[in-house]
């Protein structure tokens, strides 16, 4: 199957917006989060350069608590295109046992996301980070630029953005100070399956329909990943035939009944979805604009 | 469901991308516009449906009804202040097109975010409340949606049930608007009675306005032609990122932004003006026979031509034009005022060069749309402007490529974007006016003088000791032979500069000045001394800029303010403490002390003669003198 003119524009975009960081900036990186939206920028990355690899490292931050197949699949992806690898955990949070079951979702997502993030980020001294973020997913991020400046502290102003015209963006920074980097902000949920379809791009298998043990809990199928997620009294485990539209920390993620077993027929779901992606994350409705208070502090 | 998607995915083939804007003053329901367009267009998802019903509980002001603005003010300043501060894109398809809609502020602070909205859109929706009709602020986003180039406009005059559906309103507010419009070069211009609110003529014609004969604003949006033919003008690649996988291959990677080219096209770098053949394009997809307008692609060429980024690959029959100088539209976009003279970073297409306004010709009254004389550009102002670069790069006017006309400048020491201009054409006194090659040359000049030719440039406050100091050097550096000349800036401003004032402007122009003289004098084979406070970062690496490698050498007089208000060898600290001498630097005007001087002396407890000594030792060194 041929692509779509649409999407070649949104290609095209996304692939002049790479060149312009791997020609401006010293030391970027890739935020790889293994969802479908990483699959696509990494997708994106290897046209943006080809013949050449993508002249930038892979970043992962792990909280622990990833589904066990994105993690198999991270490491297969990595090794199968050759590209570098690094995988952050913030260690302290580790030893002070945050996890999200019983420290909330809100401060594990803090010390294991935010923090854990800006560790890596000075750790490396990157001053370029790529990120999977789409203007669709979110009303803070629907204001966000493709280039978004972040102070030496990792602190985003959203009152105090620079303009960005045209094709031409601002990459002056100083020393300490850092840009992310958001190529795929004028694609929609949509336009990423499209893609995939067109492209056949590989992704988790956990987006696909499965028979797959699952505990209902607070209104959410909760995947039984690992014996590390205790059941309530009252909660049984049942065998569902689920799938994701998301991907995070799988006591966080909730899975969606659906019978979608192949990128067809996902897209094909999505003509009757009736709900966004993100309300399967338990961690934006947290608060109310709790995504743009997570992106002040440095979240991605 | 199988032949279902199949089809639903041929449609999707055919649907053609708009990309388009919402401005206009405050409250005039922009935002309500664009969440009634996703709302009656099934486009929320219930989880957004839900929390939008939450928020307009909680922040709406439509009282019992959905809040449909607070479905695009995503800030929590935005919710809270109910106004929208910083563009948002909201993305919607219908049948016919997909479309990208950036909602924009209506402020007049927030005018640079307005800016960057309609610089990537292809029409403008442009909302007037039909009980106040038009205000300064529309005909300002008509007359910057003009500038940006856009040549569609829709202006959906809302609220329309407000004042009973009324006729008369609603044609006296689009007369008024196409009074004004008409000098602004829209290529169509619609008018279209909407309620946001309650959804008239938005998705369907509303029974409530029988006299409007036109189409609902959405079909508009769909049947619009703003096909600017991009691919019909002459092949433009702004090379991005040179791609060297190995040494046999070394590809220029970048974005055709017009026309198209074919494997076999004679192609000429700009500025270089070395040509060569199309040997290949390159995609990991394989290679193309042909590529046009929109693609991003690696183009490898028959020749071994020195080719970088910033440098443009034309049609070899139709090159982008060359210049170091421009007349050009500017918006201005920060705080502080625009300096003529001061040096900015201009970043067009992928190239980046430092670059001065040479004259503000006049700027715009949005209002009218008069030229009006002016000495500065303040926050959102537009004007007319000369620029001038520090070398020559390729463009085309911004009416015929916004990617080849359209540029940004950047402050060097904030990184701040501070304009946005648009190549109206280039300054032929450049292209003409040659330097003229000299036989005698700096070389031979300070060959004959024995020595290496510098500006030794003395910065610090007033009372500093400066012109002590400089004096001293000058009367050691005489005494060995050596040939000098002393620039004084309470001297200069007695002659040269005597048309100068002390604002910010004047201060830029001073410096500009006598950096330019000083250049002068470096060329003639003399050691220049120059004496000026020189307040500013931004001048003093202009004039290091100006001077060769190696010429320039800084000189940080280091002397704290309380020191030089005790010395104050000419009373000046007295006065401008009274308000005497208004911008006097340390009292209310800033000094911008030097982050790398070459050399940094302290004068507190220290013998002035000691202190010059040093400075002669460093030239000697540096192999200025022998």
């Amino acid at each position: 199957m041929s692509v779509i003119p649409h999407l070649r524009r949104l290609e095209a975009e996304s692939i002049h917006i790479m060149r312009e960081v791997a020609a401006e900036f010293a030391n970027p990186v890739m935020l790889y989060s293994i969802g479908k939206d990483s699959s696509v920028m990494l997708h994106l990355a290897q046209k943006a350069f080809y013949p050449s690899k993508p002249p930038f490292p892979l970043l992962h931050v792990d909280t622990t608590w990833k589904f066990r197949e994105m993690i198999a699949f991270r490491d297969a992806t990595a090794q199968r295109l050759g590209l570098k690898l690094l995988v952050y955990i913030n260690e302290e949070g580790l030893a002070r046992g945050i996890n999200p079951i019983d420290s909330g979702s809100l401060l594990h997502t803090q010390v294991m996301k935010t923090e854990a993030l800006k560790q890596a980020l000075d750790k490396y001294g990157f001053d370029a980070a790529f990120g999977g973020a789409r203007r669709d997913e979110e009303k803070s991020r629907a204001k966000e630029r493709v280039f978004s400046f972040r102070s030496a502290a990792h602190a985003w102003d959203p009152k105090n953005q620079r303009p960005e015209l045209w094709r031409v963006y601002n990459t002056r920074i100083a020393k300490g100070e850092s840009i992310r980097v958001f190529p795929l902000s004028n694609w929609t949920e949509l336009d990423v399956w499209q893609y995939i379809l067109a492209e056949n791009i590989p992704v988790v298998p956990l987006y696909f329909a499965e028979k797959r043990p699952v505990v209902e809990r607070d209104g959410t199928l909760i995947l039984v990943d690992d014996e590390r997620l205790k059941l309530r009294p009252g909660e049984a485990v049942e065998e569902r035939m689920v799938r994701f539209r998301t991907l995070g920390c799988y006591p966080l993620t909730g899975a969606i009944e659906s019978s979608a077993a192949t990128v067809e027929e996902i897209v094909a779901e999505m003509f009757t979805a009736r709900t966004s992606e993100r309300q399967g994350r338990l961690i934006d409705s947290d608060e109310r604009a709790s995504m743009e208070k997570k992106k002040r502090e440095g979240y991605f | 469901m199988e032949t279902a998607l199949k089809s639903y995915l041929a449609a999707q083939e055919k649907k053609s991308l708009l990309r388009f804007l919402t401005c206009g003053s405050v409250d005039d329901g922009k935002s309500t516009l664009i969440g009634r367009l996703l709302y009656d267009s099934k486009l929320l998802f219930e989880d957004h449906l839900a929390a939008l019903e939450r928020d307009s509980r909680k922040f709406g002001t439509a009282g019992d009804d959905i809040d449909f603005a607070l479905l695009v003010d995503g800030l929590e300043a935005e919710r809270e202040q109910g106004i929208t501060i910083d563009v948002a894109y909201r993305f919607f398809a219908t049948d016919k097109r997909k479309f990208i809609v950036a909602d924009t502020p209506g402020h007049e602070q927030y005018t640079r975010n307005m800016a960057t909205g309609a610089s990537n859109s292809e029409l403008a929706v442009l909302l007037v409340d039909a009980r106040k009709g038009v205000l300064t602020q529309t005909r300002r986003h008509a007359a910057i949606v003009s500038l940006l180039g856009i040549r569609h406009v829709i202006l959906a005059v809302n609220k329309i049930d407000l004042v009973g559906y009324s006729q008369s309103v609603f044609e006296n507010i689009a007369d008024e608007f196409d009074d004004f419009a008409a000098h602004l070069g829209f290529l169509s211009r619609v008018a279209v009675p909407v309620s946001a609110r309650f959804g008239d003529n938005v998705i369907a014609k509303s029974p409530n306005t029988p006299w409007y004969g036109g189409a609902p604003l959405l079909a508009v949006l769909e049947t619009v032609d703003v096909d600017s033919a991009l691919a019909d003008k002459p092949f433009r690649l702004p090379v991005q990122w040179v791609n060297r996988p190995d040494l046999d291959f070394r590809g220029f990677s970048g974005t055709i932004v017009s026309g198209r080219v074919k494997v076999g096209d004679a192609v000429a770098v700009v500025p270089s003006g070395r040509s060569s053949r199309v040997t290949r394009i390159v995609t990991m997809d394989g290679d193309l026979a042909e590529a046009q307008a929109g693609e991003a692609v690696t183009l490898l060429l028959a020749d071994e031509v020195d080719i970088s980024r910033g440098d443009v690959l034309c049609a070899a029959g139709a090159r982008a034009e060359v210049s170091d100088q421009f007349a050009a539209q500017l918006i201005w976009m920060a705080e502080e005022g625009l300096l003529p003279g001061r040096q900015y970073l201009l970043k067009l297409a992928s190239a980046t060069a430092p670059a001065q306004i040479t004259a503000l010709k006049h700027k715009l009254d949005v209002n009218t749309l008069d030229r009006l004389a002016a000495k500065t550009l303040r926050l959102n102002e537009i004007g007319n402007v000369n620029l001038s670069l520090a070398r020559p790069l390729a463009f085309d006017p911004y009416t015929e490529n916004r990617d080849m006309g359209g540029f940004v400048l950047i402050d060097r020491f904030t990184n701040a974007t501070v304009g946005a201009g648009m190549i109206e054409f280039g300054l032929r006194r450049a292209t003409n006016v040659h330097w003229q090659a000299l036989d005698v040359n700096k070389a031979a000049r300070s060959a004959l003088k024995h020595q290496k030719p510098a500006v030794l440039w003395f910065t610090g406050l007033s009372g500093s000791g400066k012109s002590t100091l400089a004096n001293i050097v000058e009367r050691t550096l005489l005494a060995d032979g050596r040939h000098t000349y002393l620039l004084d800036g309470d001297n200069v401003r007695h002659g040269l500069n005597r048309d100068l004032g002390f604002t910010d402007a004047d201060r830029v122009e001073n410096i500009r000045r006598v950096a330019e003289t000083a250049k002068l004098f470096v060329d003639a084979g003399l050691i220049v001394l120059v004496s000026f406070i020189s307040p500013f970062r931004s001048e003093r690496r202009m004039a290091r800029e100006l001077m060769g490698e190696g010429e320039f050498v800084e000189i940080f007089v280091d002397t704290p303010l309380e020191v030089c208000i005790a010395r104050d060898p000419k009373g000046l600290y007295q006065k401008a403490r009274t308000g005497a001498i208004k911008n006097f630097t340390g009292i209310d005007s800033p000094y911008e002390p030097p982050e790398h001087a070459e050399i940094v002396l302290e004068t507190v407890g220290f013998d002035p003669a000691t202190e010059a000594a040093k400075i002669v030792a460093y030239l000697a060194q540096h192999g200025f003198i022998a």
